[in-house]
């Protein structure tokens, strides 16, 4: 009888329902695009400081996500670290990189 | 005519005056194919990021020049042929890159 009930509400069963909603912690500083914001029009390969930036500690460049760069920078920068990695100014493997 | 920029890594084993003299063999070869240097800098000899040849350092130098297309594809055969050369990179240098890389000069120049 109850589960016609929760059928006809529209719960499925098993789902958890909170008496008082659930307090996460987000952080709520926005994330933001660099380029955007200090003018940045290009992404210079010749300069790894600048680029270390955007990758790990193994190297691997970070996702948009976790840096918030827009698809239009997040796509020259990943092209300016491959051209930097070319010319051995960063490196394609590494470990412990900062 | 199209502005570019080549960066070159020349073996580290090499004396001061046999870089010289590769680095005013391509300076000339781009003269020679109807281009024109902007500037040409000295990196000196710095570590790879990782073994090339089995070498860990080389000496940087960089290009910027002026020049018709046809030039570049002669001036990287060069490269290849040319055993010193132990990396190269050629990059065309669009509206924004050029006025990056003029800023950069002259950062460079207050510098020194």
């Amino acid at each position: 009888m109850s589960k016609i009930e929760e059928q006809n509400s529209g719960k499925k069963e098993g789902e958890i329902r909170y008496l008082t909603p659930l307090n996460i912690d987000t952080s709520t500083q926005k994330k933001y695009c660099r380029f955007k914001r200090t003018g940045i029009k290009y992404v210079d390969y010749k300069d790894p400081d600048f680029l270390l930036k955007f990758v790990n500690e193994q190297g691997k460049i970070l996702p948009r996500r976790l840096t918030g760069t827009s698809l239009k920078y997040q796509r020259k920068v990943s092209v300016a670290v491959k051209r930097a990695r070319h010319l051995a100014l960063m490196p394609y493997v590494a470990d412990m990189l900062k | 005519m199209n502005h570019y920029e080549t960066v070159f890594i020349l073996n580290p084993v090499l004396s001061e005056t046999q870089i010289e003299e590769a680095v005013q063999k391509f300076i000339d070869f781009i003269k020679t194919n109807q281009g024109s240097m902007t500037i040409q800098e000295n990196w000196g000899l710095k570590k790879l990021a990782y073994p090339i040849e089995n070498k860990k350092s080389g000496f940087y130098h960089l290009f910027e020049f002026a020049a018709p297309s046809e030039a570049v594809a002669a001036l990287e055969v060069e490269f290849r042929r040319d055993e010193r050369i132990m990396r190269y990179l050629t990059v065309k240098l669009d509206k924004h890159s050029l006025a990056w890389a003029e800023k950069r000069r002259k950062k460079n120049k207050a510098k020194a």
